[in-house]
C-alpha cells in the first residue's frame, strides 16, 4: 500500500508566473447506470412540476371568460354570486371567507387534539401501543372523506346543536359568536370545521409525530436526568424541538381543510357570505370555494368559467399557504424531517 | 491577558484570580436536594437488557465527596452501572435490574421512590455534550430548577456560581443570552456540567465526560472534578487510565468476560490499583495491556 502510495505520489508542480492558488476543476463522469436512473428520476420530478403547470395553466385558460368579463378586481372583492341576472355579477370574496373560516375552525380544532396525539404516541406509549395507536390514526387518513361528511351531516350535526347554543349564550358578545334570533343553529361554519377537523388530524398528527420522534435522545435524557418529569422535558426538549413540524404540520392540514369538498358541500347551504353582513360562525350558512365547485358543476358555460376562476384562486391560495409553510419550516431545526 | 499568563497565575479553572473570587454565598434553592455530598452504595447491583444479563452482582461504595473512577474495557457494564445509580437505565425498553442502590442509606429504587426525586439529587453528565439547543446558556444552567420545579430568589447568582464551578464563567460572562447550542464542543460540556451542578446535588454521574474533547477542554473538566471534591460525591466513567489515575481517589476496575455479564474485578484507592493491584487482570489493564 505504502509503495504505491510513493509511485502515484504527484510530480512537483512547475512553477506558474500566476500569483496565488486557482482551484482546479475537478469533472466526474457519471456511469451509465447513474445517467439512466438519474434521466428517470429527474424526468419523474420534472413531471410533477408539468403537472403542476398544466392544471394551473388549464384553470386559467378556461376562467379568461368569466374574469374577463367580471374584471380581476371585482371578481375578487364581489361577494354575491348571480348568474340570473344581465350582465352576471359573480365574485370569489363570499367563497373565500368561507374557505378561510372553515379551515380556521378546522385547524383551531386539530392542531392541539393532533399534537397531543402524537405526543401520546411518541413519548406515552409503550412499543406495542405505539404501533397500535398509530394503525388507528392511519385508519382515520383511510375514511373516505365523503363518509365523514355523511356522518357530519347526519349524526354529529344535531348533536353539536347545544354545543353553538351555549357558546352564542356565553360569548355571543364576540362577533363571531353571536347568532341571530331563531337561527337555526346546524349547517353552520362551525360544524363543517368540525367535521374537517377529524379529517385533518391524521395528517397534522403524522408530520408531528414523525418529528417528535426524531428528537435527539441525548436532550431527551439530559431533562429527564435533571429530575424532570416526563411532562418538564416534553415541554424543554420535545415541543421546541417539534416546532416547525407541528407549524409545518398544520400548515399542511389547513391547505386540506381550504380544499376539502365533499364533507363542506353537504354541510353547508353555499350560499355565499361575508364578515360585515351576515356571517356567523354558529348559524346556518356559508359557502366554501370547493364546496360551492362540487355544487354547481354541470352549469351553463359561463357559471362554469366563473367556478374555474374561484377554482384558480384557491389553487393559488393552497399553493402560497403551503410554501410558506416549507419557508416556515426549512429554518426550523426539526424542519429536515418534514415533507410538505 | 495571553495563556501563558493565565497558567503563571493561581487561578481557578474560570480565570479568576483565587483572591478575586466573588464573595457571592451559595445561592439557596428552596425545594432542593439536602447540602452536601451523599455516600452511594451498591449491593448486589445487576442489570438486564431484555433476556441478557449484562452485569452481575456489583457491590460497590462511592464514598461522600470522594472521586469515584470506574474503568474497564468497553461493553463491560461500567455506562450500563452508572446509569442504574441515578434510575436512567429503566427508561431503556425492555431494561431490568436487581439488588439495590443505596443514596445515604436510603433505597432509590423503594416503593414511593421517585426516579425525578432521586435524578435531581443524582446529577448527570453525558458523553456526548447534550446543551438544550433552543436555550440561552443562562436558560439552560437554569433548565434544572424549571424541569425540578424548584424556585430560587438568587437566580443570577446561582447561574454565576454554577459556571464558576464548571469553569465556564470567564468565556461566556459576556454572553449569557447567546444560544447553547453555539458554544465549541469542550464549552457545551463545561455548560451541561454547570447546568447538573446548579440542581445542587449531593452526587455527580459523569460518563466519560471527556471522550469528545480536545485536551485543554479535558484539563478544565478535570480542574472541575478536581474542585467539586468534598463538596460533590463524583463517579466517573473513564477509558483515559491516566485521567482515572489523576482525578480519582477510589477506583473499580469491570471487566466482563465473553458473552458473560459484567463484574468488578478488583475495587480499591487508585493509587493502590494502579501501583499493586491484588489481580492481574487489573495491573494489566491499567498498563495497557488489553482492552
Amino acid at each position: 500500500m505504502s509503495e504505491t502510495a510513493v509511485d502515484d505520489a504527484p510530480a512537483p508542480i512547475p512553477a506558474s508566473p500566476k500569483v496565488g492558488p486557482t482551484p482546479r476543476i475537478v469533472t466526474e463522469v457519471p456511469s451509465a447506470v447513474d445517467r439512466r436512473f438519474n434521466a428517470v428520476t429527474m424526468g419523474a420530478g420534472i413531471s410533477v412540476l408539468v403537472l403542476l403547470l398544466l392544471v394551473g395553466g388549464f384553470l386559467l385558460i378556461q376562467s379568461s371568460d368569466a374574469i374577463s368579463q367580471t374584471g380581476i378586481l371585482r371578481f375578487l372583492t364581489r361577494t354575491e354570486w348571480r348568474t340570473d341576472v344581465q350582465p352576471p355579477a359573480i365574485g370569489v370574496f363570499g367563497l373565500l371567507t368561507g374557505t378561510v373560516l372553515v379551515a380556521l375552525v378546522a385547524v383551531f380544532f386539530a392542531v392541539p387534539l393532533s399534537v397531543f396525539c402524537a405526543l401520546a404516541i411518541t413519548e406515552y406509549s409503550t412499543a406495542r401501543r405505539r404501533k397500535w395507536l398509530i394503525g388507528v390514526v392511519d385508519l382515520l387518513a383511510a375514511v373516505p372523506s365523503l363518509l365523514f361528511g355523511l356522518w357530519g351531516f347526519l349524526f354529529l350535526s344535531d348533536k353539536m346543536v347545544p354545543i353553538s347554543r351555549w357558546l352564542s349564550d356565553n360569548l355571543g358578545f364576540i362577533p363571531f359568536f353571536h347568532t341571530e334570533q331563531n337561527a337555526s343553529l346546524t349547517g353552520s361554519i362551525f360544524i363543517a370545521g368540525v367535521v374537517v377537523a377529524l379529517m385533518v388530524l391524521p395528517i397534522i398528527t403524522s408530520v408531528t409525530r414523525e418529528v417528535f420522534s426524531q428528537t435527539p435522545a441525548g436532550e431527551k435524557e439530559a431533562a429527564l436526568a435533571l429530575g424532570g418529569t416526563r411532562w418538564g422535558m416534553i415541554r424543554a426538549v420535545v415541543l421546541p424541538y417539534g416546532r416547525g413540524g407541528i407549524i409545518g404540520g398544520s400548515m399542511l392540514g389547513l391547505g386540506r381543510a381550504l380544499g376539502e369538498t365533499i364533507a363542506v358541500a353537504l354541510l353547508l347551504p353555499q350560499v355565499p357570505q361575508r364578515i360585515g353582513d351576515s356571517i356567523h360562525i354558529l348559524q346556518n350558512g356559508g359557502a366554501t370555494v370547493s364546496g360551492f365547485i362540487a355544487n354547481r358543476a354541470g352549469a351553463d358555460s359561463f357559471t362554469v368559467s366563473g367556478l374555474m376562476a374561484a377554482g384558480l384562486v384557491l389553487f393559488i391560495i393552497t399553493l402560497a399557504t403551503n410554501m410558506v409553510a416549507s419557508v416556515v419550516v426549512s429554518k426550523s431545526r426539526s424542519g429536515a424531517g418534514v415533507d410538505l | 491577558m495571553t495563556d501563558l499568563d493565565e497558567r503563571a497565575l493561581p487561578m481557578t479553572d474560570s480565570g479568576i484570580l483565587l483572591a478575586e473570587r466573588p464573595s457571592v454565598g451559595r445561592a439557596t434553592i428552596i425545594g432542593g436536594p439536602p447540602p452536601g455530598a451523599a455516600t452511594l452504595e451498591a449491593k448486589g447491583a445487576c442489570a438486564w437488557f431484555g433476556e441478557r444479563l449484562v452485569l452481575e452482582g456489583v457491590d460497590l461504595i462511592m464514598p461522600a465527596g470522594q472521586v469515584t473512577a470506574l474503568i474497564g474495557p468497553s461493553g463491560c457494564g461500567k455506562s450500563t452501572f452508572l446509569r442504574l445509580l441515578n434510575r436512567m437505565h429503566e427508561l431503556i425498553p425492555g431494561a431490568a435490574l436487581d439488588g439495590e442502590i443505596l443514596l445515604d442509606g436510603d433505597d432509590i429504587y423503594a416503593t414511593g421512590t421517585r426516579a425525578q426525586q432521586v435524578r435531581m439529587r443524582i446529577g448527570m453528565v453525558f458523553q456526548k455534550p447534550n446543551p438544550f439547543p433552543a436555550m440561552s446558556i443562562r436558560e439552560n444552567v437554569l433548565a434544572g430548577l424549571k424541569l425540578a420545579r424548584l424556585k430560587c430568589d438568587e437566580k443570577d447568582d446561582l447561574v454565576e456560581q454554577s459556571l464558576i464551578r464548571a469553569g465556564l464563567w470567564k468565556e461566556v460572562r459576556d454572553r449569557l443570552d447567546s444560544a447553547g447550542g453555539a458554544l465549541s464542543g469542550g464549552q457545551q460540556q463545561r455548560l451541561c456540567i454547570a447546568r447538573s451542578l446548579a440542581v445542587q446535588p449531593n452526587v455527580l454521574l459523569m460518563d466519560e465526560p471527556c471522550s469528545a474533547l480536545d485536551p485543554t477542554s479535558t484539563r478544565r473538566v478535570e480542574e472541575t472534578i478536581d474542585e467539586l471534591r468534598g463538596e460533590v460525591t463524583v463517579v466517573i466513567v473513564t477509558h483515559n487510565m491516566q485521567q482515572a489515575n489523576r482525578v480519582s481517589d477510589s477506583c473499580a476496575f469491570f471487566l466482563a468476560a465473553e458473552n458473560q455479564p459484567g463484574v468488578v474485578v478488583e475495587q480499591g484507592p487508585t493509587r493502590k490499583m494502579f501501583e499493586n493491584p491484588d489481580d492481574p487482570r487489573t495491573l494489566d489493564y491499567v498498563e495497557g495491556r488489553f482492552g
